[in-house]
């Protein structure tokens, strides 16, 4: 592959041109998309990029659409991608849903905008549900909720390889703000930085001469019994146990000791690790965790953390009404900690918010 | 240096945005962090435009702020619009031929400052270069990024309109230094807080 | 002593007999569909993409790679293949309640962007494998599931002419046509002609096929084409509506 950063590159981005090239060094060959703020950038990037590397677009007539023809392009063998917002979120569920059940590798980036409906074309983190669990399925989607520019360009990289090697769609999930903002990252050539990536495969228009050399592929996607869903999605969940601490991603910091333990995923992560640091100062005991992957979600890192704090408060800070709150509830179910809640559905979090929060709990 | 954050309020059109993102690059090319985050709400059309910007030697937290250090209100509107975000420890500034109801002031400021950009653009130099006059006000409040560094910023962001007229290149630095005399003088004046 | 029909080399024989009711339009068009993959010989070039609705039962139908998707959404997976890989021969394949009502979106822009694909639309008049519902090509009068008392245009409209909208909605390279099962050489000629545009890349192609559907219209045999051939074909005009670059001779309908 045409190397497309030498080296290693200090960089002024918005978080979607970030995208953009980092789609193109993980060796995407194709988007599909449909404008709805706040991702559009990543398509003006990429359409002004892609043509360069030989890379290819297509603007669908909907969100519907973009996701089925990243479907069809993954079935063909190609690294495909596509990226969405809020109503048009709501939309690809369908496609994901049958990204899911076919172990189809797609990668979708979701920029969070506040809802319900049309909500805002700002800012929010009120997509998580949709993101780990839409669909009428069992969630088996890898999510990825980043917190800064160096994310977005490292885990999108990331997120190819993820779907590639696994074969469940995987998402990076932003939000408003971090499509929008500029700040400095580094650029960098993966291979140069020693990550491999993966390599793609077709499901259908595979080499060979039917009947000769190779049998025909027949994918399908419905079943008439209900013993043979049944076997396909305890197979599903088997597999994506059994991949799911491979996956898994977390930050910790100074939670030993704590009395009080942050808890934030997303952008919100950043004001929270502030908080933390500055209530240490003034010498309140407080520790810092965030998930990094929604799901499958750090059930056991978590749980480890908790226990071995002896926290007696957790205080969950997020941009959404509760959205977080319920993945971790469900994941430390059995662990004796009190939990108090910081919401902001649609609007951004500061430090101080945090911190007026510890201050009048503890 | 402390982490330093700015909102610039205006009308769309007043080239807020502009500003804005040559003030991070200048702090991206001095080689500080900084977050750059315009408001793009449905609102930025036909309302007022606000840019959040942060500087800092070191990681930046979240990209939005409750309370600046430096406002600058370039209208009437985003006067009132900016006032939440000041506090005791706020440089607001607005432009003095501001027509404004006293209430619509910040509350809580360090300092409330009017200086004559809209008038010194007009008089002495062009209409055009009101946001430039801006910027330089900006530097010589806040010493943000150096006086250098804005004006490499600001070759990078319009070279390719100072490539044809040497003249507008000249009128810009011109609106830069001007501004910041007029930013710097404000500072000095020692006074209450008033408007 | 009669001598069986031969089958297409290109069926996939371990599931045959097939899954289509008796006196299903569905197995005249998939059979048409073989013979001219054999002769063609584009077995390995083809991906056959079914749509939901009674075509999903087509999957595994051939020897050839093929696709299920959801309801109305084989034209975009077949528009993302053919885009990722235009070496391949892209054919989608589905009902009038597929492609014109859910899927309608999908199937007009597809036109409108000449996509490079061939889409088989199998026009019963009803919705089959839910259970015999009204659907956008229910002749006026017909009685459904869900026009117990007849289809009343005043309420529902008149039925789509999907060949006839995309006729006017595509750009040189198209072709669009529309056959019936009652005419089986004339159908197998369309369709090759539907799969020779692709090849040829000439752009969008589309073939409707009218076909019956006893099960749901709760007919015997005789009036099965009856229906077929008295009623159905008179409302929809079978003919080559469009044919790329405005050239050849366009087969236009005969009474």
């Amino acid at each position: 592959m045409e190397k497309i950063v030498e080296g290693s590159t200090r960089a002024f981005l918005t978080g979607n041109e970030t995208i953009a090239w980092a789609s193109l060094v993980a060796g995407a060959e194709f988007m599909f998309g449909y404008p709805i703020t706040p991702q559009n950038e990543i398509m003006h990037y990429w359409t002004r990029l892609a043509p360069k590397y030989g890379r290819g677009f297509l603007q669908t007539e909907d969100e519907i659409s973009a996701g089925f023809t990243v479907c069809g392009a993954v079935q063909g063998g190609k690294k495909a991608f596509t990226a969405t917002a809020g109503p048009g979120n709501v939309l690809m569920q369908e496609p994901f849903g049958m990204a899911e059940a076919m172990r189809l590798p797609m990668v979708a980036i979701i920029q969070q905008r506040g809802g319900p409906s049309s909500g805002t074309v700002i800012y929010s983190q009120q997509e998580v549900n949709l993101t780990t669990f839409g669909g009428n399925g069992e969630g088996y989607r890898i999510v990825y909720s980043t917190a800064s520019h160096q994310e977005l360009y490292d885990y999108t990289i990331k997120a190819f390889n993820t779907a590639w090697t696994y074969r469940f769609p995987t998402f990076i999930l932003g939000d408003g703000y971090q499509a929008k903002m500029r700040e400095p990252l580094e650029l960098y050539d993966p291979q140069e930085k020693g990550i491999t990536l993966a390599e793609s495969f077709p499901l259908v228009g595979l080499p060979g001469v039917i009947g000769e050399n190779r049998q025909p592929q027949h994918l399908n996607n419905i079943y008439s019994l209900e013993e043979e869903l049944y076997e396909k999605v305890m197979t599903f969940s088997a597999v994506f146990e059994k991949i799911s601490p491979e996956i898994v991603e977390y930050e910790e910091d100074s939670c030993e000791g704590a009395d009080i333990i942050l808890i934030s995923h997303g952008v919100v992560s950043r004001a929270a690790r502030d908080a933390m640091l500055i209530l240490r100062s003034q010498g309140i005991k407080a520790g810092y965790f965030r998930p990094v992957t929604l799901r499958p979600f750090p059930d056991e890192a978590l749980k480890k953390v908790i226990l071995q704090s002896n926290a007696k408060k957790a205080l969950i800070a997020e941009s959404s009404y509760g959205q977080l709150t319920r993945l971790i509830k469900q994941s430390i179910y059995g662990e004796t900690i009190n939990i108090d809640t910081l919401y902001k559905p649609g609007v951004g979090i500061v430090d101080y918010d945090i911190i007026n929060k510890v201050k009048s709990i503890l | 240096m402390l982490l330093t954050r700015i909102a610039l309020a205006g009308e769309g059109g007043q080239g807020v945005q502009s500003v804005a993102e040559i003030i991070a690059e200048a702090a991206f090319n001095e080689g500080k962090q900084t977050i750059y985050i315009p408001n793009f709400g449905i609102e930025q059309r036909g309302g007022v435009s606000i840019a959040f910007i942060q500087v800092s030697d070191t990681r930046i937290g979240a990209p939005k702020f409750d309370k600046a250090d430096v406002i600058v209100a370039l209208s009437d509107r985003s006067i009132a619009r900016t006032a939440v975000f000041s506090d005791n420890n706020t440089l607001f500034v607005y432009d003095s031929a501001s027509q404004v109801n006293q209430e619509d002031f910040p509350k809580e400021a360090r300092k409330i400052i009017g200086i004559p950009a809209i008038e010194t653009a007009n008089d002495e130099l062009h209409p055009r270069v009101f946001n430039i006059i801006i910027m330089g006000a900006v530097l010589g409040l806040s010493k943000v990024v150096s006086f250098t560094a804005a004006k490499d910023a600001l070759v990078y962001k319009l070279g390719h309109k100072f490539a044809n007229d040497a003249d507008l290149k000249e009128l810009n630095f011109k609106a830069l230094e001007i501004g910041r005399q007029l930013g710097e003088k404000a500072l000095q004046k020692e006074g209450e807080v008033n408007a | 002593m009669a001598i069986a029909p031969a089958t297409p080399k290109s069926w996939y024989l371990p599931t045959k007999p097939h899954k289509f009711c008796p006196g299903c339009g569905h197995g005249i068009v998939l059979k048409a569909l073989g013979e001219n993959i054999d002769e063609l010989g584009i077995q390995n070039d083809i991906i056959f993409g079914c749509d939901i609705g009674c075509s999903l039962l087509a999957w595994d139908f051939f020897a050839c790679d093929s696709t299920q998707t959801h309801h109305g959404r084989v034209t975009p997976v077949m528009v993302g293949l053919k885009r990722s890989r235009p070496e391949l021969l892209t054919v989608g394949y589905m009902g009038d309640g597929g492609g014109y009502s859910i899927g309608s979106q999908h199937l007009l822009n597809a036109a409108v962007r000449n996509e490079t694909i061939t889409l088989i639309l199998v026009n019963n008049t009803n919705y089959g494998m839910t259970g015999g519902q009204m659907s956008p090509t229910t002749l006026p009068g017909q009685v459904t599931e869900t026009t117990p008392l007849g289809r009343d245009t005043a309420i529902t409209g008149y039925p789509t002419k999907g060949p006839e909208f995309l006729s006017t909605l595509t750009s040189d390279g198209a072709y669009i046509a529309r056959a019936t099962v009652s005419k089986y050489k004339q159908l197998k000629r369309f369709m090759r002609n539907a799969l020779r545009n692709q090849i040829e890349g000439n752009g969008f192609s589309f073939l409707e096929v009218l076909a019956t559907c006893p099960t749901n219209w709760r007919t015997n045999a005789q009036q099965t084409w009856n229906f077929l051939e008295d009623e159905i074909e008179k409302e929809f005009r079978v003919g080559e509506m469009k044919t790329p670059f405005g050239k050849g001779d366009k087969e236009v309908a005969v009474d």
